[in-house]
């Protein structure tokens, strides 16, 4: 738990040369041994204390600051709601500061859909200490007992006597204080909430946005700094043999080309090498790229080819290397079976694609490193850069600007560590930026992964055993060149799979992997719940039932479930199970809510087909319904999508239905058109057209719906993901009567 | 040396022809609210008005521009509150944000030429402007939206 510590002590304060007009509050432990620079666009440095959540100041304005990453989930909004709601703050007096890479907020690792579910409490509590200081302070100004002072919209009064005192003018007295301990620390009825768990307040960078204004990481200026433009091994791990810069060089405004240190094992988050184009301006820089004639010694990944590497996946499956979870005994169970059902699915690799493709700017000078970049994780990128330039952390400034959408690309740092480096040796504030095929064919991606699934059932058409077997490069391997097998990425989706069946397996095979494999929105729930969800279809069917109804009778009774009994270590997103059980009512409210909200029904009247599914995640509950319509010549179109979503308590219900909206939408490209492929180990797409997005006109309608919960803040920016694949799946084998079991949809030709 | 004329206002650059407007726009002359998605007119990021009609500027070469009136998402209102902007801004548009300039600015030129679009007009419109946080349902919203806010300050 996390306490909260008042520090603001004028000592402290003064040490710093800062006022003492500003009562200081932190979440966490501060260490106070440094003051990192400031944002370089806010003119008043004195409200820039980066190990603080709140900070009220006496000309009352409330900073706020966001440690986390703001990419679209509306973060810099919900935060400071709740913060505000506490501390019973005016909206209007509210300031938001983006928090600098730093451990003294804890983590600032704005992926695994955990901001609000890690940080909604303690961020409760720093405003709520604010607010009983704040009261505490008026007492002590009016001499009257403190229970008569009650903080409301910004101000203190004194109920009795009427009188009333701003924020900002009790901040002397309130920073003599000591913080509340945390017994001490009464928190609102949640009856009285302003802010949290409404839709009330506009997004505090809507005004940016809409005028052009908002600063992402592509859009950081220096002064005198110059572009770069990097060309990278086409091949992961290939090294540099011989390069030709002199066309490049004859280029207007391209200043110098430099090589790159080749990237070692393993290769975590380093640079990935190659040859950099330096010039005043990006096109430059670009042109400057195309003229390089560059010969590389290429690595043993040249060996990959993903037509070999799926048939490669498939058989793997077969020589499990692991057992994820054993319930019972499914091998005896599956010889007993009176049928056996058996499918496999396949999901290739992916890419994120965010809008903004990787960028950064750095600026080592005067033995420290500044740098701006649009990182979803400043403390591993203020790491990973330290230990690229030769730094201690501390010298090492992570400004995080906006990120022009992240999905978990913007989560590794190498980008940043580029632009450090380059920075280091030219002794030049320097941007980095990655064009668009950069970022499609230099990434970290989504393992393409194979799954065979077997299910046994008794002479009742009842599942008695459950068999899911898969093979897909581990993320590990990028951390670790001999990890082959995978890991956490079972608790994603496939062990705590969470049908009531006698016997389960689930095992992993090997694979090597050819790319940087990483973490993309929901992971490895992608292709785990689609073959869970598409699999608990197929078994409706077998046995002529309501795909709903099967899936009811799969759930079977209210219950909370512990893999971990079942020889199976499960990660739960890191949280306790007794706070955020697997819990198999929910999973039914959430199918039933979804079932009612579309009218489930597998085949409409007009011969639309529906298709359902209902995936818990990052411990959050989300069913989905899709509707397809099909024409005479076999062509499928997708008419709506409706979600029912339970992610516990909720901050900001307008932020959560547009992530659900964000979610349906990133599993439609990923379900029509998503898939890189390699070739000799060069990845084969590189823009929009070769990676397909879907745009306006191939996006139905979407429906959401909230289910109400006073349960723990869950996930939200991926749960959304995971069920609308199956979903559509399922909808169109309702409609047709074909089956698909790989992705994506393109290669069938019935879109 | 091109003399452009960028939200009424002529802006001297002294760079080579076949430079995109794009980057003139962002790297020379610092009007970053035009972003860079693709570089190969796929995505509509970059999207500004060229002469009022929506214009990848990332495949435009500044050399093919005369006299024509550039603008850019800075220039579409003075206070940000172009009926666009404003229906953006009052439905909470924007997730990432970073697509939106492009897509306001498609949207702007829509309702410049069909101050009442249905469905399938806008579908068509928009379709260039790709938004991976898919904020599609609510750009379609804000664009009926704008309609309104733009009928009523003609009504007024
Ligand atoms: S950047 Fe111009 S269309 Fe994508
Ligand atoms: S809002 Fe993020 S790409 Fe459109």
């Amino acid at each position: 738990m996390q306490t909260i510590n008042n520090v603001s002590r004028r000592k402290f304060l003064k040490a710093l040369g800062i006022s003492s007009s500003a009562l200081v509050l932190s979440v966490n432990l501060p260490g106070l041994s440094l003051l990192p620079k400031v944002f370089a666009a806010e003119e008043n440095p004195e409200k820039f204390i980066p190990n603080v959540y709140v900070e009220v100041n006496s000309n009352n304005i409330v900073s706020i600051i966001v440690h986390r990453s703001e990419m679209g989930q509306g973060i810099r909004t919900s935060i400071p709601m709740i913060v505000a709601d506490e501390l019973e703050a005016d909206w209007q007096q509210i300031k938001v500061v983006q928090g600098l890479g730093d451990k003294k907020y804890g983590s600032q690792n704005t992926d695994g859909s955990r901001s609000i579910r890690n940080f909604y409490k303690p961020l409760r509590e720093a405003g709520a200490s604010a607010r009983i200081m704040l009261e505490q302070a008026a007492a002590q100004l009016w001499k009257v007992p403190v229970g008569e002072c009650k903080a409301i919209d910004g101000k203190i009064i004194h109920q009795k006597s009427q009188k009333s005192v701003g924020f900002g003018e009790l901040v002397a007295i309130a920073s003599t204080l000591p913080v509340p301990e945390p017994k001490d620390i009464v928190l609102k009825n949640k009856a009285d909430f302003k802010f949290i768990g409404k839709s009330n307040v506009k997004l505090v960078d809507g005004q940016d946005i809409a005028t052009g204004k908002a600063i992402y990481g592509f859009d950081v200026e220096l002064e005198n700094m110059v572009y770069v433009v990097i060309a990278r091994p086409p091949v992961l791990a290939s090294k540099v043999k011989s390069f030709d810069d002199s066309q490049a060089i004859k280029i207007k405004g391209v200043i110098k080309v430099i090589q790159l240190e080749d990237i070692k094992d393993p290769v975590g988050f380093k640079p990935l090498g190659g040859i950099a184009v330096i010039a005043t301006n990006t096109w430059a820089a670009i042109k400057g790229r195309e003229a390089l004639k560059i010969e590389w010694d290429v690595s043993h990944h040249s060996s990959y080819n993903s037509s070999e590497y799926k048939a490669m996946l498939k058989e793997s499956c077969d020589s499990p290397k692991k057992i994820l979870r054993d319930k019972g005994d499914t091998t005896a169970a599956l010889a007993n079976a009176s049928s056996i059902l058996k499918a496999e699915y396949y999901v290739p690799e992916l890419v994120h694609a965010p809008m903004e493709p990787p960028a950064a700017t750095a600026h080592y000078h005067d033995g420290i490193l500044e740098a701006w970049a649009c990182t979803q994780t400043p403390q591993s990128a203020q790491g990973t850069v330290a230990k690229a330039v030769g730094l201690a952390p501390e010298k090492v400034f992570i400004n995080v600007t906006l990120l022009g959408g992240g999905f978990g690309r913007k989560s590794k740092p190498d980008f940043v560590a580029e632009a450090a480096i380059i920075s280091k040796q030219l002794a030049l504030p320097v941007k980095v930026l990655w064009t668009r095929e950069d970022e499609i064919q230099n990434g970290y991606y989504h393992a393409v992964s194979y799954h065979k699934l077997e299910a046994g059932f008794d002479q009742n058409s009842q599942v008695t055993s459950w068999l899911h077997k898969t093979a897909l490069p581990p993320i590990g391997s990028t951390f670790n060149a001999k990890a082959k097998v995978i890991n956490f990425e079972g608790s994603l989706g496939m062990i705590d799979m969470p049908y009531d069946i006698a016997n389960i397996k689930c095992t992993a095979g090997k694979a090597d992997a050819h790319t940087r494999i990483g973490w993309m929105r929901s992971v490895t729930n992608i292709n785990q719940a689609f073959a869970v969800c598409s699999f608990a279809d197929e078994i409706a069917h077998a046995r002529k039932e309501n795909p709903k109804q099967s899936l009811l009778t799969l759930l079977g009774s209210d219950r909370h479930i512990n893999v971990n009994k079942e020889k199976a270590k499960y990660g739960n997103y890191g949280e306790k199970l007794k706070e955020y059980p697997i819990d198999t009512a929910r999973l039914k409210q959430a199918l039933n809510k979804v079932a009612d909200m579309a009218e489930f029904t597998p085949v409409k009247e007009n011969g639309n087909g529906m298709g359902i599914a209902v995936h818990r995640s990052f411990t959050s509950y989300v069913g989905c319904v899709v509707e397809v319509s099909k024409n005479p010549q076999g062509h499928v179109k997708i008419e709506k999508i409706w979600m029912s979503a339970d992610c516990g308590t909720i901050v900001n219900p307008e932020r959560v239905i547009s992530q659900m909206e964000g979610a349906a939408v990133f599993g439609l490209s990923l379900t029509l058109f998503g898939e890189i492929t390699a070739k000799d180990g060069v990845i084969e797409q590189s823009n929009f057209d070769s990676y397909r997005l879907v745009r306006m006109n191939e996006v139905p309608p979407i429906e959401v719906e909230i289910l109400p919960s006073h349960e723990p803040p869950g996930g939200v920016g991926e749960p959304g993901v995971p069920p609308i694949a199956p979903a559509i799946c399922n909808a169109i084998f309702a409609a047709t009567g074909n089956r698909y079991r790989k992705l994506p949809l393109a290669q069938y030709n019935i879109i | 040396m091109f003399t452009l004329n960028i939200n009424g206002k002529p802006n001297n650059v002294d760079e080579e022809g076949d430079m995109p407007l794009l980057w003139v726009l962002r790297d020379i002359l610092k009007y970053t609210g035009t972003k860079y998605g693709c570089g190969k007119g796929l995505c509509g990021a970059c999207t500004v008005h060229i002469d009022g009609l929506a214009t990848r500027s990332c495949v435009l070469p500044i050399s093919v521009l005369g006299q024509n009136k550039i603008t850019t998402i800075e220039g579409l209102s003075d206070e940000g509150d172009h009926p666009v902007q404003q229906a953006w801004k009052s439905l909470n548009v924007p997730q990432c944000g970073y697509c939106q300039p492009g897509q306001m600015m498609s949207a702007a030129a829509l309702l410049a030429e069909n101050a009442s679009p249905n469905d399938e007009q806008i579908e068509q419109a928009m379709s260039g402007n790709i938004c991976r946080c898919g904020t599609y349902p609510r750009i379609k919203q804000a664009i009926h939206l704008a309609t309104e806010l733009s009928s009523e300050i003609k009504g007024s």
